[in-house]
């Protein structure tokens, strides 16, 4: 007698601490085993690239911080590169050395949460503790240069907003200094934890070939063994002339993926010393007075800078004709705009590459055969934010 | 460098996908290929597998809507070749209520980003496996991103303590949205520019 079975459908969040987020996932379970997943999305839907198109490139900026709210200078910097390639300006080399040193902050903001929380869906409670800590930490510094400890909206068309204070430099010189030895602490709690590994290791493997074909970026590719940077590929800003190495996986599991993060801690610290060390002096903004507005100082003194003040915040600039996509590597992969302008001073079309909306469509392929409780591993090691997902 | 790259690859693509190209350009260091829409599944399986070219991953797909168009919807394909270390458009135009085939067999992720190009604007594709919507709300009418669909919207949503449940109302705002034009209507600084040129050449004379 053949016994009748049904598979149970199980709805998973949106509302679930594991779920990093609004996720709902539409488990189809065989017993334990997951026959199905289907992801859905948009419940923080916020209409950005709409947003974006009714406002001046000025004002779209902040948006990006809004997207991947864990490393919000990354998503700025693709932004503000694509309306630099159609206005062909040139940045002061200080700004981008200072973009760099925020960029790679955001860097290890990110992994830190994710490296941790993915500790924690495994049933780590200790390394959140102390990552956050340092997290703390590291927001101040944008506090510090920017004034906001998340939405920094620092990066501005042609630079920076502001030059960053001067001990700022001596404080992250000195955090440099310490955090390797968090990170020897994290791992000591995780690497060769027994549990941590029962857990990761092995789960969620995506063979070289599977993560191309899924539009795979930063660490996930690089965690299946594709040697792909795009810091090191397709150099951006000064990313050509610091010494950094690009850790790579070997199984593409959910372990080898946080060791690459781990690895990348290591990197983005090396490579925020090297950008204090040779920290030019300059502008830090282009001097192109079209773009970047004036002084404080000459508000007061020049009729012209206040015209062109007023100009720049109600009008703002116009950008040439055209259509760019500009790509950087943040945190959790190959973040892109593409930017088309028709001439005017707000964008024709904005549209945002995130790289987690292409991770979490590959959800289905990566859990289908594991277990239940691997499905918090999974996506946990994916690191998805929903910012970026919904858009 | 790149610029050689890309010249190089624009040759060879209007070579060997003569028939199936309207045109070709590089601005921006970027290479742009506007292909004839029946012909997408072939120009993207040549690109995928050519040994010149091995474009591997996609990267993304963005609509964008021209309202006054005759072909109101372009597709930009955006792909990346690894190996090549180069990235490539592909454009495609569309009319309203045309049809166009799905990448989703050559590329399984192009699953999600057609769905939200479909959701988006409105382009159905040919061949999906799953055409739903994916960003908006279940139930959700329009497509948002068309030019013609209010930054507004035209429902809200909030939850009803009469009838305790979340409830969809047409939108009500305290305050019209304003969109203000600020765009000079003058070229400030030409004018004078003209000026002075005449004033030079005058003298000169």
């Amino acid at each position: 007698m053949v016994k009748k079975t049904k598979s149970l459908n199980l709805n998973f969040g949106p509302q679930h601490p594991a779920a990093h987020g609004v996720l709902r996932l539409i488990l189809e379970l065989d017993g334990e085993v997951v026959e199905k997943a289907d992801p859905h999305i948009g419940l923080l839907h916020r209409g950005t690239e709409k947003l974006i198109e009714q406002k001046t490139y000025t004002q779209a900026l902040p948006y990006f911080d809004r997207l991947d709210y864990v490393a919000p200078m990354n998503q700025e910097h693709a932004f503000a590169l694509a309306a630099e390639k159609l206005l062909n300006i040139e940045v002061p080399i200080r700004a981008k050395y200072i973009r760099v040193i925020f960029c790679e902050i955001g860097r290890i903001l990110s992994h830190i949460l994710n490296v941790t929380t993915q500790a924690l869906d495994v049933g780590a409670l200790t390394p959140s503790l102390w990552g956050f800590e340092e997290r703390e930490t590291l927001m101040t510094f944008y506090e510090r240069a920017s004034g906001s400890r998340l939405h920094a909206n620092y990066f501005r068309t042609g630079g920076v907003h502001q030059d960053i204070p001067l001990k700022l430099i001596d404080d992250i010189e000195k955090f440099c200094k310490s955090f390797p030895k968090i990170i020897d602490d994290l791992e000591g709690l995780l690497t060769d934890n027994r549990i941590f590994k029962q857990r990761n290791v092995e789960i969620g493997i995506v063979s070289k070939q599977e993560a191309l074909d899924h539009s795979f970026s930063g660490v996930m590719l690089r965690g299946s063994g594709v040697p792909w940077d795009l810091r090191r590929s397709q150099p951006y800003e000064i990313y050509k002339d610091l010494e950094f190495k690009i850790p790579i996986g070997k199984n593409g599991d959910c372990y080898d993926r946080y060791l690459c993060r781990i690895e990348e801690m290591r990197e983005s610290v090396k490579i925020i010393l090297q950008c204090i060390d040779k920290l030019p002096k300059g502008p830090v903004k282009s001097i192109d007075g079209k773009i970047s507005p004036p002084n404080r100082e000459d508000l007061k003194q020049s009729m012209e800078a206040l015209i062109h003040h007023f100009k720049l915040f109600t009008e703002g600039y116009r950008v040439p004709k055209g259509d760019v996509y500009t790509a950087v590597e943040a945190p959790k992969g190959e973040f892109g705009v593409y930017l088309i302008s028709d001439g005017s001073n707000k964008p024709y079309r904005c549209k945002i590459r995130a790289p987690g909306f292409s991770h979490l469509q590959a959800m289905d392929y990566l859990i289908r055969g594991h277990m239940l409780a691997d499905v918090p591993a999974v996506l946990g090691s994916l690191d998805i934010v929903f910012g970026e997902v919904d858009r | 460098m790149i610029g050689e790259k890309l010249q190089k690859l624009e040759k060879l693509i209007n070579s060997e996908l003569a028939i199936n190209i309207k045109n070709s350009s590089i601005k921006n260091n970027e290479l742009l290929v506007e292909i004839k829409e029946e012909k997408l599944i072939e120009a993207v399986q040549f690109l995928k597998s050519n040994d010149n070219c091995r474009f591997r991953q996609l990267v993304d797909i963005a609509g964008v809507d021209y309202p006054d168009e005759e072909e109101r919807f372009q597709l930009v394909y955006l792909f990346l070749s690894h190996e090549h270390n180069i990235r490539i458009k592909l454009l495609i135009k569309l009319k309203p209520n045309q049809n166009i085939n799905s990448l989703t067999k050559i590329f399984p992720s192009a699953n999600w980003m057609e769905r939200e190009v479909f959701d988006m604007y409105g382009v159905k594709f040919k061949n999906h496996p799953d055409l739903r919507r994916i960003l908006t709300d279940y139930g959700f009418k329009g497509h948002p991103l068309r030019k013609d669909f209010p930054l507004t919207g035209f429902n809200e949503v909030r939850y009803s303590e009469k009838d305790k449940k979340v409830i969809y109302e047409p939108v009500k705002l305290e305050q019209n949205y304003r969109n203000f034009d600020f765009e000079s209507p003058w070229e400030g600084t030409n004018y004078i520019k003209n000026i002075k040129k005449i004033e030079k050449d005058g003298k000169k004379n």
